[in-house]
Protein backbone atom coordinates (compact mmCIF):
# COMPACT_ATOMS: atom_id res chain seq x y z
CA UNK A 1 0.00 0.00 0.00
CA UNK A 2 1.45 3.12 -0.96
CA UNK A 3 0.84 6.41 1.28
CA UNK A 4 -0.86 8.87 -0.21
CA UNK A 5 -1.02 12.82 1.58
CA UNK A 6 -4.38 14.77 1.08
CA UNK A 7 -2.99 16.86 -1.15
CA UNK A 8 -1.53 14.28 -3.60
CA UNK A 9 -4.93 12.60 -3.56
CA UNK A 10 -6.59 15.88 -4.76
CA UNK A 11 -3.98 16.76 -7.09
CA UNK A 12 -4.31 13.41 -9.04
CA UNK A 13 -7.85 13.88 -9.06
CA UNK A 14 -7.51 17.52 -10.19
CA UNK A 15 -5.56 15.84 -12.78
CA UNK A 16 -7.83 14.11 -14.09
CA UNK A 17 -10.21 16.29 -13.82
CA UNK A 18 -8.85 17.80 -17.17
CA UNK A 19 -9.92 14.75 -18.84
CA UNK A 20 -13.62 15.15 -17.84
CA UNK A 21 -13.47 19.03 -19.11
CA UNK A 22 -12.02 17.86 -22.38
CA UNK A 23 -14.79 14.87 -23.03
CA UNK A 24 -17.35 16.78 -22.06
CA UNK A 25 -16.57 19.74 -24.54
CA UNK A 26 -16.22 17.41 -26.82
CA UNK A 27 -19.65 15.45 -26.53
CA UNK A 28 -21.41 19.17 -25.93
CA UNK A 29 -19.52 20.58 -29.50
CA UNK A 30 -19.77 17.55 -31.17
CA UNK A 31 -23.48 16.95 -29.67
CA UNK A 32 -24.15 20.69 -30.56
CA UNK A 33 -23.13 20.49 -34.30
CA UNK A 34 -25.14 17.11 -35.11
CA UNK A 35 -27.97 18.18 -32.98
CA UNK A 36 -28.78 21.04 -35.48
CA UNK A 37 -28.70 19.05 -38.01
CA UNK A 38 -31.17 16.62 -36.54
CA UNK A 39 -33.37 19.57 -34.92
CA UNK A 40 -33.13 21.29 -38.92
CA UNK A 41 -34.66 17.83 -40.02
CA UNK A 42 -37.01 17.37 -36.72
CA UNK A 43 -38.78 20.61 -37.95
CA UNK A 44 -38.59 20.08 -41.85
CA UNK A 45 -41.69 20.01 -44.03
CA UNK A 46 -40.69 16.83 -45.47
CA UNK A 47 -42.79 14.01 -43.43
CA UNK A 48 -40.44 11.53 -43.86
CA UNK A 49 -37.21 13.02 -42.73
CA UNK A 50 -39.22 14.54 -39.59
CA UNK A 51 -39.92 10.49 -38.94
CA UNK A 52 -36.63 9.78 -39.17
CA UNK A 53 -35.28 12.53 -36.70
CA UNK A 54 -37.98 11.87 -34.47
CA UNK A 55 -37.16 7.81 -34.22
CA UNK A 56 -33.27 8.66 -33.87
CA UNK A 57 -34.20 10.97 -30.87
CA UNK A 58 -37.12 8.51 -29.35
CA UNK A 59 -34.54 5.75 -29.29
CA UNK A 60 -31.18 7.30 -28.01
CA UNK A 61 -33.80 9.33 -25.40
CA UNK A 62 -35.00 5.89 -24.16
CA UNK A 63 -31.85 3.74 -24.19
CA UNK A 64 -29.51 4.11 -20.87
CA UNK A 65 -26.14 6.06 -21.64
CA UNK A 66 -24.20 2.96 -20.33
CA UNK A 67 -25.96 0.83 -23.23
CA UNK A 68 -25.05 3.24 -25.93
CA UNK A 69 -21.19 2.98 -24.61
CA UNK A 70 -21.23 -0.66 -24.40
CA UNK A 71 -22.74 -0.80 -27.71
CA UNK A 72 -20.22 1.63 -29.35
CA UNK A 73 -16.79 -0.11 -26.90
CA UNK A 74 -17.81 -3.85 -27.27
CA UNK A 75 -20.24 -3.52 -29.92
CA UNK A 76 -18.89 -1.70 -32.97
CA UNK A 77 -15.29 -3.35 -32.42
CA UNK A 78 -16.80 -6.25 -32.92
CA UNK A 79 -19.01 -5.84 -35.91
CA UNK A 80 -16.25 -3.35 -37.73
CA UNK A 81 -13.28 -4.91 -36.48
CA UNK A 82 -11.79 -1.95 -35.23
CA UNK A 83 -10.11 -1.35 -32.35
CA UNK A 84 -11.90 2.01 -31.01
CA UNK A 85 -10.26 3.22 -27.84
CA UNK A 86 -11.95 3.98 -24.92
CA UNK A 87 -11.31 7.52 -25.43
CA UNK A 88 -12.89 7.10 -29.18
CA UNK A 89 -15.68 5.30 -28.14
CA UNK A 90 -16.59 7.84 -25.03
CA UNK A 91 -16.18 10.71 -27.71
CA UNK A 92 -18.67 8.90 -30.25
CA UNK A 93 -21.19 7.74 -27.54
CA UNK A 94 -21.33 10.56 -25.46
CA UNK A 95 -21.50 13.00 -28.75
CA UNK A 96 -24.73 10.84 -29.99
CA UNK A 97 -26.01 11.02 -26.74
CA UNK A 98 -26.00 15.03 -26.27
CA UNK A 99 -26.87 15.19 -30.21
CA UNK A 100 -31.01 13.61 -29.33
CA UNK A 101 -31.39 15.80 -25.71
CA UNK A 102 -29.82 19.05 -27.86
CA UNK A 103 -32.23 18.58 -31.02
CA UNK A 104 -35.01 17.70 -28.99
CA UNK A 105 -34.55 20.87 -26.55
CA UNK A 106 -33.92 22.82 -29.71
CA UNK A 107 -36.94 21.82 -31.48
CA UNK A 108 -38.86 22.99 -28.11
CA UNK A 109 -37.40 26.40 -28.92
CA UNK A 110 -38.04 26.55 -32.61
CA UNK A 111 -41.95 25.46 -31.93
CA UNK A 112 -42.23 28.37 -29.08
CA UNK A 113 -41.45 30.68 -31.58
CA UNK A 114 -44.56 32.23 -32.53
CA UNK A 115 -46.73 30.51 -35.71
CA UNK A 116 -47.50 34.33 -36.90
CA UNK A 117 -43.69 34.70 -37.12
CA UNK A 118 -43.17 31.92 -40.15
CA UNK A 119 -46.42 32.97 -41.71
CA UNK A 120 -45.37 36.71 -41.33
CA UNK A 121 -42.03 35.85 -43.04
CA UNK A 122 -43.19 34.04 -46.03
CA UNK A 123 -45.63 36.12 -46.60
CA UNK A 124 -42.26 39.06 -47.10
CA UNK A 125 -41.52 36.69 -49.68
CA UNK A 126 -38.31 34.90 -47.86
CA UNK A 127 -37.10 31.25 -48.92
CA UNK A 128 -37.75 28.61 -46.16
CA UNK A 129 -33.70 28.60 -45.42
CA UNK A 130 -34.13 32.92 -45.19
CA UNK A 131 -37.28 32.43 -43.07
CA UNK A 132 -35.14 29.82 -40.62
CA UNK A 133 -32.18 32.19 -40.80
CA UNK A 134 -32.96 35.22 -40.49
CA UNK A 135 -36.19 35.32 -38.54
CA UNK A 136 -37.01 31.97 -36.53
CA UNK A 137 -33.32 30.92 -35.58
CA UNK A 138 -32.50 33.82 -34.01
CA UNK A 139 -35.13 34.13 -31.89
CA UNK A 140 -35.43 30.31 -31.24
CA UNK A 141 -31.89 30.50 -29.94
CA UNK A 142 -32.35 33.23 -27.36
CA UNK A 143 -35.20 31.11 -26.05
CA UNK A 144 -33.15 28.17 -26.24
CA UNK A 145 -30.10 28.73 -24.10
CA UNK A 146 -30.97 28.47 -20.50
CA UNK A 147 -31.72 24.77 -21.11
CA UNK A 148 -28.73 24.37 -23.44
CA UNK A 149 -26.29 25.27 -20.78
CA UNK A 150 -28.52 23.34 -18.35
CA UNK A 151 -27.66 20.12 -19.94
CA UNK A 152 -24.03 20.91 -20.32
CA UNK A 153 -24.55 19.59 -16.29
CA UNK A 154 -26.41 16.26 -17.74
CA UNK A 155 -23.38 16.16 -19.76
CA UNK A 156 -20.54 16.46 -17.49
CA UNK A 157 -22.38 14.12 -15.08
CA UNK A 158 -22.79 11.53 -18.42
CA UNK A 159 -18.77 11.50 -18.77
CA UNK A 160 -18.41 9.68 -15.35
CA UNK A 161 -19.80 6.72 -17.32
CA UNK A 162 -16.99 6.68 -19.80
CA UNK A 163 -15.16 5.50 -16.40
CA UNK A 164 -16.75 2.19 -16.78
CA UNK A 165 -15.35 1.54 -20.41
CA UNK A 166 -12.10 2.03 -19.05
CA UNK A 167 -11.87 5.85 -20.03
CA UNK A 168 -9.62 7.64 -17.33
CA UNK A 169 -11.27 10.94 -15.91
CA UNK A 170 -11.99 11.94 -12.87
CA UNK A 171 -14.73 8.56 -11.70
CA UNK A 172 -12.07 6.67 -12.97
CA UNK A 173 -9.08 8.26 -11.25
CA UNK A 174 -11.24 8.37 -8.31
CA UNK A 175 -12.08 4.48 -7.96
CA UNK A 176 -8.43 3.96 -8.92
CA UNK A 177 -7.02 5.78 -5.94
CA UNK A 178 -9.43 4.56 -3.51
CA UNK A 179 -8.07 0.79 -4.05
CA UNK A 180 -5.07 2.32 -3.46
CA UNK A 181 -5.54 4.07 -0.42
CA UNK A 182 -8.16 1.96 0.86
CA UNK A 183 -10.13 5.69 1.60
CA UNK A 184 -13.31 5.55 -0.25
CA UNK A 185 -15.36 8.00 1.75
CA UNK A 186 -12.54 10.86 1.50
CA UNK A 187 -12.00 10.08 -2.20
CA UNK A 188 -15.45 9.82 -3.52
CA UNK A 189 -16.45 12.78 -1.16
CA UNK A 190 -13.82 15.07 -3.17
CA UNK A 191 -14.41 13.54 -6.37
CA UNK A 192 -17.89 14.68 -5.85
CA UNK A 193 -17.04 18.11 -4.41
CA UNK A 194 -15.08 18.50 -7.65
CA UNK A 195 -18.16 17.22 -9.77
CA UNK A 196 -20.29 19.69 -7.93
CA UNK A 197 -17.97 23.19 -8.50
CA UNK A 198 -18.13 22.10 -12.17
CA UNK A 199 -21.85 21.73 -12.36
CA UNK A 200 -23.01 23.99 -9.59
CA UNK A 201 -21.78 27.07 -11.43
CA UNK A 202 -23.33 26.02 -14.45
CA UNK A 203 -26.71 25.38 -13.09
CA UNK A 204 -27.18 28.61 -10.98
CA UNK A 205 -25.85 30.35 -14.50
CA UNK A 206 -29.14 28.22 -16.53
CA UNK A 207 -31.22 29.39 -13.96
CA UNK A 208 -30.24 33.19 -14.02
CA UNK A 209 -30.92 33.33 -17.74
CA UNK A 210 -33.95 31.64 -17.33
CA UNK A 211 -35.39 34.48 -15.01
CA UNK A 212 -33.44 36.96 -16.85
CA UNK A 213 -35.11 35.51 -19.95
CA UNK A 214 -38.66 35.04 -18.23
CA UNK A 215 -38.33 39.09 -17.31
CA UNK A 216 -37.36 40.67 -20.56
CA UNK A 217 -40.13 38.80 -22.60
CA UNK B 1 -17.46 -6.09 -42.43
CA UNK B 2 -17.82 -9.29 -42.60
CA UNK B 3 -19.25 -9.96 -39.16
CA UNK B 4 -21.76 -12.65 -38.90
CA UNK B 5 -24.31 -11.60 -36.05
CA UNK B 6 -25.71 -14.81 -33.81
CA UNK B 7 -28.73 -13.47 -32.12
CA UNK B 8 -29.30 -17.28 -31.24
CA UNK B 9 -27.97 -16.33 -27.90
CA UNK B 10 -30.42 -13.51 -27.39
CA UNK B 11 -33.18 -16.65 -27.72
CA UNK B 12 -31.27 -18.96 -25.78
CA UNK B 13 -31.08 -16.55 -22.84
CA UNK B 14 -34.69 -15.53 -22.89
CA UNK B 15 -35.45 -16.56 -19.60
CA UNK B 16 -32.44 -14.32 -18.31
CA UNK B 17 -33.28 -11.10 -19.74
CA UNK B 18 -37.08 -11.61 -18.56
CA UNK B 19 -35.34 -12.00 -15.50
CA UNK B 20 -33.51 -9.17 -15.70
CA UNK B 21 -36.34 -7.14 -16.75
CA UNK B 22 -38.03 -8.02 -13.60
CA UNK B 23 -35.11 -7.27 -11.29
CA UNK B 24 -34.78 -3.69 -13.03
CA UNK B 25 -38.86 -3.08 -12.49
CA UNK B 26 -38.38 -4.33 -8.63
CA UNK B 27 -35.36 -1.73 -8.27
CA UNK B 28 -36.81 0.72 -9.77
CA UNK B 29 -40.06 0.29 -8.29
CA UNK B 30 -38.59 0.19 -5.12
CA UNK B 31 -36.77 3.62 -5.43
CA UNK B 32 -39.22 5.42 -7.13
CA UNK B 33 -41.59 5.04 -4.28
CA UNK B 34 -39.30 6.32 -1.51
CA UNK B 35 -37.91 8.78 -3.63
CA UNK B 36 -41.22 10.04 -4.06
CA UNK B 37 -41.46 9.96 -0.33
CA UNK B 38 -38.42 12.04 -0.54
CA UNK B 39 -39.44 14.69 -3.05
CA UNK B 40 -42.71 15.15 -1.01
CA UNK B 41 -40.63 15.98 2.48
CA UNK B 42 -38.10 17.60 0.40
CA UNK B 43 -40.73 20.51 -1.26
CA UNK B 44 -42.21 20.53 2.25
CA UNK B 45 -38.88 21.71 3.34
CA UNK B 46 -38.29 24.05 0.42
CA UNK B 47 -41.64 25.93 0.67
CA UNK B 48 -41.59 26.08 4.45
CA UNK B 49 -40.78 29.23 5.80
CA UNK B 50 -38.73 27.38 8.66
CA UNK B 51 -35.21 28.52 7.71
CA UNK B 52 -33.45 25.13 8.75
CA UNK B 53 -35.38 22.53 7.28
CA UNK B 54 -35.30 25.19 4.04
CA UNK B 55 -31.55 25.22 3.94
CA UNK B 56 -31.17 21.59 4.11
CA UNK B 57 -33.52 21.10 1.28
CA UNK B 58 -31.84 23.41 -0.84
CA UNK B 59 -28.30 21.91 0.01
CA UNK B 60 -30.13 18.47 -0.69
CA UNK B 61 -31.07 19.30 -3.92
CA UNK B 62 -28.11 20.74 -5.44
CA UNK B 63 -25.73 18.39 -4.36
CA UNK B 64 -27.61 15.40 -5.33
CA UNK B 65 -28.44 17.33 -8.61
CA UNK B 66 -24.83 18.81 -9.75
CA UNK B 67 -22.86 15.05 -9.08
CA UNK B 68 -23.00 12.28 -11.26
CA UNK B 69 -25.25 9.50 -10.03
CA UNK B 70 -22.38 7.25 -10.65
CA UNK B 71 -20.54 8.70 -7.85
CA UNK B 72 -22.92 8.92 -5.67
CA UNK B 73 -23.65 5.23 -5.93
CA UNK B 74 -19.66 4.64 -5.18
CA UNK B 75 -20.05 6.50 -2.35
CA UNK B 76 -22.66 4.99 -0.83
CA UNK B 77 -21.19 1.34 -1.76
CA UNK B 78 -17.78 1.82 -1.25
CA UNK B 79 -17.07 4.93 1.04
CA UNK B 80 -20.21 4.05 3.81
CA UNK B 81 -18.74 0.85 4.59
CA UNK B 82 -15.27 2.42 6.05
CA UNK B 83 -17.76 4.68 8.47
CA UNK B 84 -19.19 1.71 9.51
CA UNK B 85 -22.39 1.85 7.11
CA UNK B 86 -22.75 -1.96 4.81
CA UNK B 87 -25.08 -2.38 2.60
CA UNK B 88 -25.57 -5.07 -0.08
CA UNK B 89 -25.53 -4.12 -4.05
CA UNK B 90 -29.43 -3.86 -4.01
CA UNK B 91 -29.60 -1.90 -1.38
CA UNK B 92 -26.79 0.69 -1.52
CA UNK B 93 -28.44 0.39 -5.11
CA UNK B 94 -32.15 1.59 -4.33
CA UNK B 95 -30.70 3.88 -1.35
CA UNK B 96 -28.73 5.93 -4.49
CA UNK B 97 -31.47 5.94 -7.05
CA UNK B 98 -34.23 6.76 -4.09
CA UNK B 99 -32.02 9.46 -2.98
CA UNK B 100 -30.83 10.87 -6.36
CA UNK B 101 -34.86 10.59 -7.85
CA UNK B 102 -36.14 12.38 -4.48
CA UNK B 103 -33.85 15.21 -5.32
CA UNK B 104 -35.58 16.07 -8.41
CA UNK B 105 -38.66 15.13 -7.49
CA UNK B 106 -38.28 17.71 -4.40
CA UNK B 107 -37.79 20.65 -7.49
CA UNK B 108 -40.40 19.08 -9.35
CA UNK B 109 -43.02 18.87 -6.45
CA UNK B 110 -42.12 22.29 -4.87
CA UNK B 111 -42.87 23.50 -8.57
CA UNK B 112 -46.47 22.31 -8.37
CA UNK B 113 -47.26 23.13 -4.65
CA UNK B 114 -46.18 27.08 -5.91
CA UNK B 115 -48.60 26.38 -8.75
CA UNK B 116 -51.30 26.23 -6.34
CA UNK B 117 -52.75 29.89 -5.27
CA UNK B 118 -52.54 31.26 -2.73
CA UNK B 119 -56.16 32.12 -2.73
CA UNK B 120 -57.27 28.27 -2.88
CA UNK B 121 -55.48 27.66 0.41
CA UNK B 122 -57.36 30.63 1.72
CA UNK B 123 -60.21 29.24 0.50
CA UNK B 124 -59.53 25.72 2.23
CA UNK B 125 -59.18 27.53 5.58
CA UNK B 126 -62.20 29.85 5.44
CA UNK B 127 -64.10 26.25 4.88
CA UNK B 128 -63.05 25.08 7.96
CA UNK B 129 -60.49 22.62 6.59
CA UNK B 130 -57.60 21.38 9.29
CA UNK B 131 -53.99 22.12 8.09
CA UNK B 132 -53.22 18.66 6.99
CA UNK B 133 -56.58 18.23 5.12
CA UNK B 134 -55.71 21.43 3.10
CA UNK B 135 -52.54 20.12 2.42
CA UNK B 136 -53.70 16.79 0.98
CA UNK B 137 -56.71 17.93 -0.83
CA UNK B 138 -56.10 21.46 -2.05
CA UNK B 139 -52.42 21.47 -2.40
CA UNK B 140 -51.14 17.93 -2.70
CA UNK B 141 -53.52 16.29 -5.00
CA UNK B 142 -54.52 18.86 -7.74
CA UNK B 143 -50.52 19.88 -7.46
CA UNK B 144 -49.73 15.85 -8.29
CA UNK B 145 -52.41 16.33 -10.90
CA UNK B 146 -50.19 19.86 -12.52
CA UNK B 147 -46.49 18.40 -11.95
CA UNK B 148 -47.75 14.79 -13.83
CA UNK B 149 -45.88 15.03 -17.02
CA UNK B 150 -42.56 16.16 -15.47
CA UNK B 151 -42.81 13.21 -12.87
CA UNK B 152 -43.36 11.06 -15.72
CA UNK B 153 -40.20 11.88 -17.46
CA UNK B 154 -38.04 11.50 -14.43
CA UNK B 155 -39.16 8.41 -13.83
CA UNK B 156 -38.37 7.02 -17.35
CA UNK B 157 -34.90 8.88 -16.58
CA UNK B 158 -34.80 6.58 -13.41
CA UNK B 159 -35.76 3.45 -15.32
CA UNK B 160 -32.38 4.26 -17.45
CA UNK B 161 -30.18 5.41 -14.77
CA UNK B 162 -30.94 2.32 -13.12
CA UNK B 163 -28.52 0.16 -15.79
CA UNK B 164 -25.75 2.19 -13.99
CA UNK B 165 -26.22 0.24 -11.04
CA UNK B 166 -24.88 -3.30 -12.59
CA UNK B 167 -21.20 -1.16 -11.90
CA UNK B 168 -21.96 -2.45 -8.10
CA UNK B 169 -23.03 -5.61 -9.23
CA UNK B 170 -26.33 -5.10 -8.19
CA UNK B 171 -28.37 -7.38 -10.17
CA UNK B 172 -30.90 -6.20 -12.75
CA UNK B 173 -31.11 -5.95 -16.60
CA UNK B 174 -27.90 -4.39 -17.35
CA UNK B 175 -25.90 -7.02 -15.36
CA UNK B 176 -27.25 -10.06 -17.07
CA UNK B 177 -25.87 -8.20 -20.06
CA UNK B 178 -22.56 -8.26 -18.83
CA UNK B 179 -22.98 -11.38 -17.43
CA UNK B 180 -23.83 -12.78 -20.78
CA UNK B 181 -21.19 -10.63 -22.60
CA UNK B 182 -18.63 -12.16 -20.35
CA UNK B 183 -19.74 -15.60 -21.05
CA UNK B 184 -20.37 -15.72 -24.52
CA UNK B 185 -18.56 -13.03 -25.99
CA UNK B 186 -21.24 -11.73 -28.39
CA UNK B 187 -21.47 -8.34 -26.61
CA UNK B 188 -23.00 -6.55 -30.32
CA UNK B 189 -25.72 -9.16 -30.14
CA UNK B 190 -26.38 -8.61 -26.12
CA UNK B 191 -25.62 -4.90 -25.81
CA UNK B 192 -28.36 -4.33 -29.11
CA UNK B 193 -31.13 -6.55 -27.13
CA UNK B 194 -30.91 -4.72 -24.28
CA UNK B 195 -30.73 -1.42 -25.77
CA UNK B 196 -34.21 -2.29 -27.65
CA UNK B 197 -35.53 -3.81 -24.29
CA UNK B 198 -35.12 -0.58 -22.38
CA UNK B 199 -36.41 1.52 -25.19
CA UNK B 200 -39.70 -1.12 -25.83
CA UNK B 201 -39.71 -0.68 -21.53
CA UNK B 202 -39.63 3.24 -21.74
CA UNK B 203 -42.46 3.12 -24.48
CA UNK B 204 -44.66 0.75 -22.42
CA UNK B 205 -43.86 3.50 -19.31
CA UNK B 206 -44.98 6.20 -21.56
CA UNK B 207 -47.87 4.52 -23.02
CA UNK B 208 -49.31 3.51 -19.36
CA UNK B 209 -48.35 7.06 -18.16
CA UNK B 210 -50.64 8.65 -20.95
CA UNK B 211 -53.41 6.48 -19.54
CA UNK B 212 -53.18 7.14 -16.00
CA UNK B 213 -53.00 10.78 -16.61
CA UNK B 214 -56.08 10.45 -18.90
CA UNK B 215 -57.98 8.24 -16.43
CA UNK B 216 -56.97 10.58 -13.03
CA UNK B 217 -55.68 13.96 -13.65
CA UNK B 218 -58.41 14.93 -16.88
CA UNK B 219 -59.11 17.49 -14.21
CA UNK B 220 -56.12 19.13 -14.32
CA UNK B 221 -57.52 21.07 -17.18
CA UNK B 222 -60.11 22.49 -15.80
CA UNK B 223 -57.88 24.22 -13.56
CA UNK B 224 -56.57 27.68 -14.65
Amino acid sequence: MQDFTLSQILVNLLMATKWTIALSAIAFVGGGLAGFVIMLLRISPNPWLRSLSILYIEIFEATPLLMQLFLVFFGLSVVFNLNLSPWLSAAIALTTYSSAFLADIWRGSVEAVPHGQWDASRSLGLAYSKQLQRIILPQAIRMSIPSTVGFAVQVIKGTSLASVIGFIELTRSASSISNVTFQPFLVYSLAAVIYFCLCFPLSLWSKHLEKQFTYSS
Amino acid sequence: MNYNPQFSVVWNNAGLFIQGVWLTFQITGVAIAFGLLLGILGAIGRTSDNRIANGIAITYVEFFRNTPFLIQLFFFFFGLPSIGVRMSPWQAAVLALAINFGAYATEIVRAGIEGIGKGQVEAGLALGFKPFQIFRHIVLIPALGNIYPALVSQIVIAVLFSSVVSQISAEELTFVGNYLQSRTFRSFEIYLAISFIYVALVWCLKAIAFLIQRRFFAFTQYIR
